[in-house]
């Protein structure tokens, strides 16, 4: 396998567009003929040597390139999109649309991704270390096909609208997903190893979400069907196993309608009662506070900023009100 | 002596009230009455024609914050260099005014390879999102006021913001099936707050806030006599959403309006996705339609616009020469926000007074024109402020109602003398693009 090694060495101004990075384009060419390539940033166009250092050369197909990005990539979009084989590593940060529409091969993302990552994936795998934004494995806007294929797995939290459109493929999770999971899901598997912020399978058709954690609210039209043991990770568990939903369109097979399904691993079903809202009243300890204010000092942090940051060091969810007045509290 | 207009169109909210009566002095300048206009249309016209507190020729901001004076070649020289030059320029507004601009301004968009966005991006434009997702089946204001029996007011509160949507419309209008008006209609209110409209509704559904998406979903479920989970659903009791369902079943025709309250409440699209759905789902058993409540009154033409034009209905990007559209991306709080633009053009919006600080900050960044009538939050951070004759009382064009039915405004006064209009306007600046784009 042949290795191109792109070095961001200059940090675009706006957001780079870079959709011609992927094994694809990239295969039988050497370093010179890749760094010819076209970037976008906004209405203009540029070359990819003039934003990267370009090493190595490409193999002779997609699936003997192996691209490796490093570099502050935090403001580099497209990067993979509709690639068909091949591996790409990337070391730091990527931004939106990284893996997206992709139908093989790998891309491993050692930091965080933006939102619209692997949206409409087709097939291969999507490994990132860190967290992933909104609308991960979803569908592009008004299309009824989002992941249908492949594997993602993300390590770290997943934001909102995961797997919208989801029919097909699997998503695992390590951390917590944001509300709206699996909307108007039609097939695949979801793996969630933290927390479910609430409206877990709106809307869903067909498929299968694990939620390890807790969900915080199940939708009113879930409804609890009973025990059943089912095999994750290679053994065997007992889940308690909601279907649903009720509001929603199903088909029949052998005369039986086939439900979307929830499972929630047993002992926490309390937590997961639709009437139960996790809301206890969460504050940060006195040293807590002190590391908040070292790591804001002297900056004007915005409530999103602090709020992200305290629910990333601490794993504390605290309201946008509460974030607010800490704010005030600490300017004092 | 004086004159008088009759069937006037009123150009505040987008229930674009087509039966104004305007009373001007002889010379046509000045506005004495209006009348059949709710208190904020004719405010509208009064304060209009009320020329000693307008701003009449644009202004430029000067580094100690004060504004000079400059000429409209200035200003246009200005906005032209600005589009131009940029890599990345967004073009926000464009929902009050009429779509002869609208349209000269995505020209301009397409030269510029500019981000075209209009005020749905706060508003509406999770419902156009929705739209693309499962459809939507929709009718027109008129068939509402002579069939519905069933009205849902989800989210809304028309009495504050549609003030003469529910006489005209949609409460109490007699209608060609609905002759007993107000009594012949079953008026559901679905609203976390006991607002005026809610204190007209048969069944006022107080759900918790920021739940909307669950007692939607729910009242699908119960739609289809399918059990739920829970005894309250959503801050309802689980017998007052079955109740809720068999009205709406027995009805002959109804009618869903929504409004803020669903589209930039938590959940925004999947909410409005879930009221379609309902509204479908209800076809089964009677006739149901759903309109949104859209704001501005000429929101919806810009949304036509852009759609004939690029094929999407706000947030459009064409800065790689090709429309290309994904809200979260190309939108402009989204834009603003990730610091992806360098230049900000805003015309009939008010952008300073409604967008996160955050933005605004980044407003007054950068190169920034506002096109406004008045003295507003945006043209006080903007760099040039460019004003302009108000259209639907002193400029005609065309402009969209909430139902997506096209109504032509019309002129009733002349403007301040040397204003020029938002299309005189554009059309110039488009001229000087063309040049500095041909060199």
């Amino acid at each position: 396998m042949d290795i191109v090694k792109l070095t961001l060495t200059k940090v675009p101004e706006l957001y780079l567009e870079a959709e011609n990075i992927t094994p694809d384009h990239f295969a039988g060419k050497t370093a010179q003929q890749i760094g010819e390539l076209h970037v976008h940033l906004g209405n203009t166009t540029a070359k990819i040597s003039d934003y990267f250092t370009v090493e190595g050369k490409g193999g002779a197909t997609a699936a003997d390139t192996k691209i490796i990005i490093s570099g502050p990539t935090d403001k580099v979009k497209y990067i993979g999109m509709k690639m068909t084989a091949g591996e790409i590593e990337v070391q730091g940060n990527t931004d939106m649309y990284t893996a997206a529409w992709m139908a093989g091969g790998k891309i491993h993302v050692k930091g965080n991704v933006d939102s619209f990552c692997a949206i409409g994936m087709t097939g291969g795998e999507f490994i990132v270390d860190g967290n992933a934004k909104n609308y991960l494995a979803a569908s592009y806007r008004g299309d009824w096909r989002g992941m249908q294929g492949g594997k993602v797995i993300v390590k770290g939290n997943a934001g909102s609208d995961t797997a919208t459109f989801m029919n097909g493929g699997t998503i695992d999770i390590g951390g917590n997903v944001d509300v709206h999971l699996g909307t108007h899901a039609e097939g695949g598997k979801i793996i969630v190893r933290g927390n479910a912020k609430g409206r877990v399978g709106g809307q869903m058709v067909k498929g299968d979400i694990f939620v390890l954690g807790q969900v915080e609210r199940m939708m009113p039209t879930y409804i609890l069907k009973g025990e059943e043991e089912v095999e994750l990770d290679g053994k065997k568990q007992m889940f308690h196993v909601w279907i649903g939903d009720m509001g929603e369109r199903h088909g029949k097979r052998k005369g039986e309608i086939i439900y979307g399904k929830i499972y929630v691993p047993s002992g926490k079903a309390e937590a997961a009662a639709p009437a139960a809202r996790a809301e206890r009243k969460k504050k940060l300890t006195d040293k807590q506070l002190e590391q908040v204010k070292e790591a804001f000092k002297g900056q004007e942090p915005t409530v999103q900023q602090v709020r992200t940051y305290i629910y990333d060091t601490f794993d504390i969810d605290m309201k946008p009100m509460q974030v607010s007045r800490l704010i005030d509290g600490l300017k004092r | 002596m004086s004159k008088t207009c009759t069937d006037v169109i009123c150009p505040f909210c987008g229930t674009l009230c087509d039966d104004l009566i305007v009373t001007t002095d002889d010379e046509g300048k000045k506005i004495l009455n209006v009348e059949n206009a709710c208190a904020i249309g004719a405010e509208k016209f009064l304060h209009a024609s009320d020329h000693s507190h307008r701003v009449t020729r644009p202004q430029k901001l000067q580094e100690d914050g004060s504004f000079k004076e400059i000429t409209y070649d200035e200003a246009i020289e200005y906005t032209a260099q600005m589009l131009a030059n940029a890599k990345k320029p967004s073009m926000y507004g464009w929902s009050s005014t009429n779509c002869e601009s609208q349209s000269v301004g995505h020209e301009i968009a397409e030269l510029c390879g500019a981000l075209v966005d209009n005020t749905a991006a706060v508003c509406h434009g999770t419902t156009l999102i929705a739209v693309q997702n499962v459809g939507i089946p929709s009718c027109t204001l008129g068939e509402v006021k002579n069939r519905a029996d069933r009205v849902i007011f989800w989210g809304c509160n028309p009495a504050h913001a549609h003030p003469r949507h529910m006489s005209r419309y949609s409460i109490f209008p007699r209608g060609y099936f609905t002759g007993k008006g107000q009594k012949q209609r079953k008026i559901i209110v679905v609203d976390p707050r006991p607002t005026d409209t809610a204190s007209l509704a048969d069944v006022h559904l107080q759900v918790e806030q920021g739940y909307d998406y669950e007692l939607l979903q729910a009242l699908r479920a119960a739609v289809r006599g399918n059990e739920l989970t829970g005894d309250i659903i959503a801050g309802v009791p689980k017998e007052k959403v079955y109740e809720a369902a068999e009205l709406l079943k027995s009805g002959r025709f109804g009618v869903i309006f929504f409004g803020m309250g669903v589209t930039q409440s938590l959940g925004k699209d999947h909410n409005i996705d879930a009221a379609i759905m309902l509204t479908k789902d209800l076809n089964d058993y009677t006739k149901f339609s759903i309109i949104a409540m859209r704001g501005h009154y000429n929101v919806t033409g810009s949304g036509q616009v852009l759609g004939w034009q690029f094929g999407f209905p706000y947030s459009v990007d064409l800065s790689r020469g090709f429309a290309r559209y994904n809200p979260g991306e190309t939108g402009t709080i989204e834009v603003l926000k990730r610091k992806e633009i360098d230049a900000m053009f805003v015309l009939g919006s008010d952008p300073g007074a409604h967008f996160p600080m955050e933005c605004v900050k980044e407003i007054s960044r950068l190169p920034s024109v506002a096109i406004d009538p008045h003295i507003t939050p945006t043209t006080a951070i903007c760099k040039v402020h460019v004003p302009v004759a108000f259209v639907g009382v002193e400029v005609g064009g065309n402009c969209y109602r909430m139902d997506n039915v096209p109504i032509e405004a019309r002129k009733v006064v002349e403007p301040p003398e040397g204003m020029m209009t938002d299309e005189e306007f554009l059309k110039a600046v488009l001229k000087r693009v063309k040049e500095l784009k041909a060199n």
